[in-house]
């Protein structure tokens, strides 16, 4: 992180990832979730949250391929299964094979957390 | 600095004024967050009142709407508003502006501001049928208005092929879909229109101004096809009196292709998701339905890192009947919009002439 906080749900996230875990807040009050982490939930300032670990389902909201000298990447919005949006890179296939609406599972990588292609097996 | 003080003493000497005269000075600089008092010491203004609203390329149209707001309190006589970069020469990429990581992104490594901007282009094409030709013919329409503005900084030809065939910077967007980066100034005077009718042109009238912002990241943006333009729009229209359809010339802030199709459909002169099909066939080239980005914008004109204050000058320029073979014929009333950040903060000024008030 670019800014270094010395406590707070910045600095918890971080350290719930070290431990390899994806956690997102959940006000108690709406059962909503919310994420980036914040002291409050964005528009209610609701103070009182939880920490629940997220279910790592998602669905790409959009994608883009980075393009550089030094090789292309993915980057995409994904929209969590609780309902935020992030940004992540879906892995484990060619960044421009990533499409709208594909189904993915986060993996946690040091201290980021990417998304997986979700294969259906066949029955 | 010297961008900006030679656009300002071009505008106070354009108002017919001095120096002293002036006594606000509204201003902003990519790389001075302390421009509001190192603007006013080097040109030897000591402002009554001083506004460096930091929003990136749409700082200057929230400028103009405190600098009115300030004239009709009688807190200040006349508002300079400036901008100036040299971030061609200097660094010869785009500028960030300075501003904070953030991590919950970086860490993924967008190129921003492209990136961002390719996000919201990928889902509009997926939601709406948008192709990379209808992006492409944002690109070309600037630059056929370009080409008949001697000041614009790329002129040559460009075809749909060739947005098409260029290098790819973040899918969907190519190097032709993005701005220019240009050294570049802007200055404008404002004063009170009671004022402004000694002065040496015939006055320019602000009708309305009116900003929105509703995220700063693009991954908290709610929907990536609707911009805060929606919001805004509607207010600065009322303000002023007028629809969609009374304006004569359309400056919109085309940082990238994408923008001016989104932004087309949330001033609602097309309907959501028509953007695509609405600039087909030269619709807003020289000639078309709607005559947008006159002065070729930020794609073909001129783009120092910040480009609102851009499209109030053309505007200006427009409706002062001094575009030269640009000119939109009996031009009254002309939008000039500022788009900041990552399709963050939206504003929006509407200028009429005389007849327009």
């Amino acid at each position: 992180m670019s800014t270094t906080t010395t406590f707070g749900p910045d600095r918890e996230y971080q350290a719930f990832l070290a431990q390899k875990r994806f956690m997102i807040q959940r006000a108690r009050a709406t059962g909503a979730h919310f994420y980036y982490p914040r002291i409050a939930e964005p528009r209610s300032g609701a103070l009182e949250w939880e920490w629940v670990e997220a279910s790592g389902l998602g669905t790409v909201y959009s994608t883009t391929v980075v393009r550089s000298k030094s090789g292309n990447h993915n980057v995409a919005l994904i929209d969590l299964a609780e309902g935020p949006r992030m940004m992540s890179r879906v892995v484990g296939l060619s960044p421009e094979s990533v499409v709208i609406g594909m189904q993915v599972r986060a993996r946690i990588d040091v201290l980021a957390v990417l998304f997986e292609r979700v294969t259906v097996e066949a029955p | 600095m010297e961008l900006l003080a030679q656009a300002s003493l071009a505008a106070i000497n354009d108002a017919g004024l001095t120096i002293p005269d002036i006594d606000a000075v509204f201003s902003m600089l990519p790389d001075d967050p302390w421009c509001a008092m190192s603007v006013p010491e080097y040109l030897g203004i000591r402002p009554k009142l001083i506004e460096s609203t930091r929003t990136g390329g749409s700082s200057f149209q929230i400028h103009a709407l405190w600098a009115a707001l300030a004239l009709d309190a009688g807190l200040c006589d006349a508002v300079l508003v400036c901008y100036g970069s040299n971030q061609r020469s200097s660094s010869g990429g785009f500028a960030t502006s300075g501003g904070t990581e953030f991590g919950y992104e970086s860490v993924y490594k967008p190129r921003n501001p492209p990136t961002s901007y390719a996000l919201a282009a990928a889902r509009h094409m997926h939601e709406f049928g948008t192709t990379r030709e209808q992006l492409a013919e944002v690109a070309v329409a600037a630059r056929r208005w370009a080409q008949l503005n001697p000041d614009a900084f790329a002129r040559d030809d460009l075809t749909i092929r060739d947005c098409l065939e260029a290098r790819m910077v973040s899918d969907p967007l190519t190097v032709r879909d993005c701005c220019l980066v240009t050294d570049g100034a802007a200055a404008l005077v404002m004063t009170r229109a009671d004022r402004a009718r000694d002065i040496r042109h015939p006055p320019v009238y602000l009708l309305s101004a009116a900003s929105a912002v509703w995220h700063r990241n693009i991954s908290a943006a709610p929907d990536l096809t609707i911009t805060a333009v929606a919001e805004c729009a509607p207010r600065a229209f009322a303000q002023a009196g007028v629809k969609a359809s009374d304006v004569d010339v359309v400056e919109i802030y085309d940082a990238f292709t994408i923008n001016t199709i989104l932004f087309l459909e949330d001033f609602g002169f097309c309907p959501k998701g028509e953007g695509g099909r609405f600039v087909a066939g030269g619709a807003i080239a020289p000639g078309g339905r709607l005559a947008v980005n006159t002065n070729g914008g930020g794609l073909s004109c001129v783009h120092p890192g910040m480009y609102g204050l851009f499209a109030m000058v053309e505007a200006v320029t427009q409706l002062r009947g001094q575009a030269g073979r640009r000119q939109v014929a009996g031009a009254n009333i002309a939008l000039a919009h500022g788009n900041g950040g990552l399709l963050s903060c939206q504003a929006v000024t509407i200028f009429g002439t005389a007849d327009a008030v």
